[in-house]
């Protein structure tokens, strides 16, 4: 059991488990803390539970067993933000609409959402896009958009569900880069589900290795790194060793349960 | 936006009109060659004849059922968006009604009509009512599985936000469901037509409020087979021009996010 200091967690799951109404089990016995601040990824092959225990997290499910603590409180509808595997945008509205819809949802004005929306697409290096709907845009474009939708309610908690998994390699890795760059300068905390060990090893400060059937956590392990990163430790040979560790580790959550 | 699609269009206009004016000439022609008399097939030219000569009566007919076939339609129009919200919001109500809904649409105009003549008094009211089931189904079947066909992570996205029911209707389910609802605009408007014609033939109103239906049967009876036709051609022009209009309507619409109402090279 992990977890330790509990003070300065954001969240902490309890034996966790989720059963659907089909009788599968999607997750069981989960205990995870998440402290304020950090970046953590859920790492595991496909159907091993990692999108339901974002769902869980989002309260977009209840879980059928354990519990979810907010030692610092509950957070409300503005207090989390996710993001989803596609970019999730209304085609018929504007980058600056979709952008302004959490807050357009809660109640602000007009005028003051498109104005906090316009700031969080500059944030996201897409100042001059406002007025272009979606189709017009690239994916990593509307990813871009779905991201700073996702932060627009400066949320204490960012969920993020492969983001960049349907996107090309050079693309996802500038994404990477941003997505660092907007942490370090605000530092909420991030879940960050991910089926690519490279990835996971690049962005977070912490990994869950998952194992499938139910999905479960294996191993917990810390990524060592410089801060900033940057591309210079994309190429270092401290980054190839952890990725080789943390490849291990998967190969042994599914050696544990063979897929 | 290159030349090539400009010519696509002028040829879009231009090859289906030179085919018109062709089949046109040629039955002229026909008809002139092999000496067949106007009351038993007439031509263009006649039929143009008695269209000019007979407009004072068929331009009111027009109007009339004109009248009747735009009034049912804004009906149905209304009616349909109504009650498919109203279904989106209540599955037992969807359940419940939805049968009776096809009941309508699958029993033929024709049938129905004496008896809601016999029912109702008023001319107008009848003819209403039979052009507004016709016209009624396909919005509402079309607008019930747009407002269906949301996005589910779409809708998670609102739940999370805390939207309301009022919310995730205005701002997410009615925006999806547009296009399905114009789509059934656009079948309606000429099945509106329909029931209007069908439901003037079944009443068979004569006097000076009488629809176009109503002077196709009248000239029938007089053997004034030119103006049959011209009040023939006033009708698929009045579908035509319904039918334009919608297309019109769709494409201002959606033109900024839809597939259906894009130029291909706009698309990615």
């Amino acid at each position: 059991m992990q977890g330790g200091d509990e003070t300065g967690s954001l969240l902490v799951l309890r034996g966790v488990g989720k059963r659907y109404a089909t009788g599968t089990l999607a997750v069981q016995g989960i205990d995870l803390a998440v402290a304020q601040g950090d970046f953590l990824a859920l790492l595991g092959p496909s159907g091993c539970g990692k999108s339901t225990l974002l769902r869980l997290i989002a309260r977009l499910a209840a879980p059928s067993e354990g519990r979810i603590d907010w030692p610092h409180g509950r957070p409300g509808p503005r207090d989390i933000g996710f993001v989803f595997q596609e970019p999730t945008l209304m085609p018929w509205a504007t980058a600056l609409a979709n952008v302004a819809l959490p807050l357009r949802l809660a109640g602000m004005p007009r005028r003051e959402a498109a104005a906090r929306a316009a700031e969080s697409l500059a944030r996201v290096e897409l100042r001059g896009f406002e007025q272009a709907y979606p189709r017009t845009l690239s994916g990593g474009m509307r990813m871009r958009v779905s991201i700073a939708r996702a932060l627009v309610t400066r949320p204490r908690l960012l969920l993020m569900d492969e983001p960049f998994a349907a996107l090309d390699e050079i693309t996802r890795h500038r994404l990477n880069n941003d997505l660092l760059a907007l942490w370090e300068a605000a530092r909420f905390t991030v879940i960050f589900v991910t089926h690519s060990v490279f990835e996971s090893v690049y962005l977070a400060r912490r990994i869950a290795v998952m194992a499938p059937r139910p999905g479960r956590i294996h191993a917990e392990l810390g990524v060592t790194a410089p801060a900033p990163r940057g591309e210079a430790f994309r190429t270092s040979a401290e980054y190839a060793a952890q990725c080789r560790a943390v490849s291990a580790t998967l190969g042994e959550a599914m050696a544990v349960s063979p897929a | 936006m290159s030349g090539a699609s400009g010519g696509q269009r002028w040829l879009r206009i231009l090859a289906p009109l030179g085919l018109g004016l062709l089949l046109l000439g040629g039955w002229e022609a026909w008809l002139r060659l092999a000496g067949i008399p106007p009351y038993v097939v007439p031509g263009p030219v006649a039929i143009a004849g008695a269209l000019v000569e007979d407009w004072a009566t068929l331009s009111a007919s027009l109007l009339v059922t004109l009248k009747i076939t735009l009034l049912a339609l804004l009906i149905a129009a209304s009616l349909g968006l109504l009650l498919a919200v109203l279904f989106a919001q209540s599955r037992l109500l969807e359940l419940s009604l939805f049968p009776y809904a096809v009941i309508l649409q699958v029993t033929p105009v024709v049938a129905i009509a004496p008896l809601i003549i016999i029912w109702v008094d008023d001319v107008t009211l009848s003819l209403l009512i039979c052009a507004w089931i016709v016209a009624f189904f396909p919005i509402l079947s079309n607008t019930t599985v747009g407002l269906n066909s949301t996005d589910h992570n779409l809708l998670d996205l609102f739940r999370l936000y805390g939207a309301s029911r009022w919310q995730v209707l205005w701002r997410l389910r009615l925006p999806t469901a547009m296009p399905y609802f114009l789509a059934g605009l656009r079948i309606s408007g000429g099945l509106s037509l329909i029931g209007a014609i069908v439901a003037e033939f079944v009443l068979g109103t004569g006097g000076r409020a009488s629809g176009l239906a109503y002077r196709i049967l009248e000239a029938g009876y007089q053997l004034r087979i030119p103006r049959m036709f011209a009040a023939l051609v006033l009708i698929s022009g009045a579908g035509i021009a319904i039918f334009l209009a919608l297309s019109l309507l769709s494409q201002l619409l959606l033109r900024r996010w839809h597939e259906s109402a894009m130029e291909r090279g706009e698309r990615r």
